[in-house]
């Protein structure tokens, strides 16, 4: 169900969502059409509010529903681009993170110590001070040999949200592969599996389907956090809504454009939330 | 002591440009000193808020209201999943526009609440979505025995709450609220995008000046990894000192 936390070590997972709800039932599934439905009316109700403080002071000359959509087209490309950044972030810091993991359990003991104090570090140091550190940090071009290569900043900004990614994902593999029981290690190796087919045979297949739940869990975490760009000076849906506030210079837009980029998140991230409570459900081994 | 430590590290500058300015110069310290203070001041009120937000909230979703249950649902979910940055925006610019201005000592007007109030507000409201969940599990961890026993012996709802079920929930969800907690102090952070002088916001004001950017990067990221550990070393020796001897959950 969730990683099993060992007691020797300050295990710092990010919270797992926690698994409760069997199957989403017929019940659960109207009521999170109905969370949607109330979310969109508090929506709207932000927009009545926002034009009931507008119609107190000068006449603007578009209705703010107008203004909205005029906006949107822009600051949806600007989500997709988050959404770009998240996927890029997810595949570069699970693949290091995978590596990590393995190395927290080698059997030699450098490997293992490096990797559980890399692991350790980049964990417990705030997301948006990594992204500061990889920005600020990395060269602005890569020579290999006399080819240069430039670093454009969004690339930086994906390496540095990828390395907290990384510390979590090896978080996850770690806990993945202490929570399979140790009888089939020894079981594998009676029956004279080299260590390193015990892990890729038999292990790391068991491990891997729980840490599905927990590896979607950090990707929706991602997503969220890629909106952190914003803070360094990247373009995107966060930008570009403060832009599209100061291009139109009202005060009662603010409070309907926010509650839209919060909303085109939370439509992306609540769909992948229910998704991984779901298959928390469904994914534990048996023994 | 501090003599010798601003002496060495200036010695460290003048000869090798490793610059820890923030040893020795005195205007450096004291900003960051002051960055370190309010991290720390944000990290407690909002810990202190979240955790009332998630016992509220919880309380709310064992209700026999409908509505209020529906309304934690909701509360809980949208603050889970939308970015803490955005949420923070949203009551930075949007809300703080809504509400009236004050006048201030100058006699000029001011917000309501200042960014730090909004930054704790902000935060503790996005943990305290955590917590709720956390404590639900918790309080759904209890066995129903427990809370039938006390029913029996006449307990109103409020008082087996209070009495039973919280003592035991407490203990139990103990480990996933510090988990939570720590991601609160890796939060704050945040507040650095509305310009409320925590460590970080401190850290860019020095190293734009002094123009020593990986010294303080690593002197940040040793800080928040120290601080990080000390709420851990807290959790831990808290969760030995409320162990009940012999209740295994």
């Amino acid at each position: 169900m969730r990683p099993v936390q060992s007691s020797s070590l300050p295990v710092l997972l990010t919270p797992n969502r926690t698994a409760r709800d069997p199957l989403p039932s017929l019940t659960a599934i109207i009521q999170s059409r109905l969370l949607f439905v109330s979310l969109l009316g508090t929506f709207f109700i932000s927009c009545g509010i926002s034009a009931a403080y507008s119609a107190a002071g000068a006449q603007p000359s578009l209705s703010i529903l107008d203004v909205l959509l005029k906006w949107a087209p822009l600051v949806f490309g600007g989500f997709l681009f988050n959404i770009a950044v998240s996927i890029a972030s997810m595949a570069l810091g699970t693949a290091s993170g995978l590596l990590l993991g393995l190395g927290q359990i080698s059997p030699s003991r450098p490997i293992s110590k490096t990797s559980w104090f890399l692991t350790q570090f980049f964990r417990n140091s705030p997301w948006l001070v990594l992204l500061f550190f990889a920005m600020f940090l990395l060269p602005f071009d890569l020579k290999i040999g006399s080819v240069t290569v430039p670093l454009p900043a969004w690339f930086k900004a994906i390496i540095g949200l990828a390395l907290p990614v990384m510390a979590n994902v090896a978080e996850i593999v770690r806990g993945g592969i202490k929570s399979i029981p140790l009888s089939q290690w020894e079981s594998a190796e009676s029956l004279a599996f080299s260590r390193r087919q015990i892990l890729w045979q038999i292990i790391l297949p068991q491990a891997f389907k729980r840490m599905i739940p927990p590896w979607m869990n950090l990707y929706a975490i991602l997503t969220m956090a890629t909106t952190l760009i914003s803070v360094v000076g990247i373009q995107d849906s966060m930008t570009l809504t403060k832009a599209a506030l100061v291009a139109e210079g009202r005060l009662d837009l603010y409070l309907p454009f926010y509650m839209m980029l919060l909303l085109m998140f939370f439509a992306y991230c609540y769909p992948i939330a229910r998704l991984t409570q779901s298959l928390e459900s469904r994914v534990a081994v048996k023994f | 002591m501090m003599d010798a430590i601003a002496h060495w590290f200036k010695w460290l500058s003048n000869q090798h440009g490793i610059n820890y300015s923030v040893f020795f110069d005195n205007y450096d310290q004291t900003l960051f000193l002051k960055g370190l203070k309010t991290t720390i001041i944000l990290s407690l009120a909002c810990i202190a808020l979240s955790i009332l937000v998630g016992l509220i909230g919880a309380w709310l979703q064992g209700s026999r209201i409908r509505a209020a249950r529906v309304g934690t649902a909701m509360f809980v979910q949208f603050f889970r999943n939308t970015p803490p940055l955005v949420q923070l925006a949203f009551f930075y610019y949007a809300v703080s526009a809504l509400l009236p201005t004050v006048t201030d000592s100058f006699g000029a007007q001011t917000p309501l609440i200042n960014n730090l109030g909004w930054a704790i507000i902000s935060f503790s409201l996005f943990a305290g979505a955590f917590n709720i969940e956390i404590f639900r599990s918790g309080i759904e961890a209890v066995p129903s025995a427990m809370t039938e026993a006390a029913e029996s012996l006449g307990y109103t709802r409020f008082q087996i709450y209070r009495i039973v079920v919280i003592p035991i929930a407490f203990r139990i969800c103990l480990p996933s609220l510090g988990n939570n907690l720590v991601n609160l102090v890796k939060t704050t952070t945040l507040a650095y995008a509305i310009g409320v002088p925590e460590l970080l916001y401190a850290s860019a004001q020095i190293w734009s000046e002094a123009m020593n950017v990986r010294e303080m990067m690593v002197l940040l990221l040793i800080t928040y990894v120290a601080l990080v550990a000390i709420l851990v070393a807290v959790m831990q020796r808290w969760e030995k000192s409320l162990r009940v001897p012999g209740y295994v959950s």
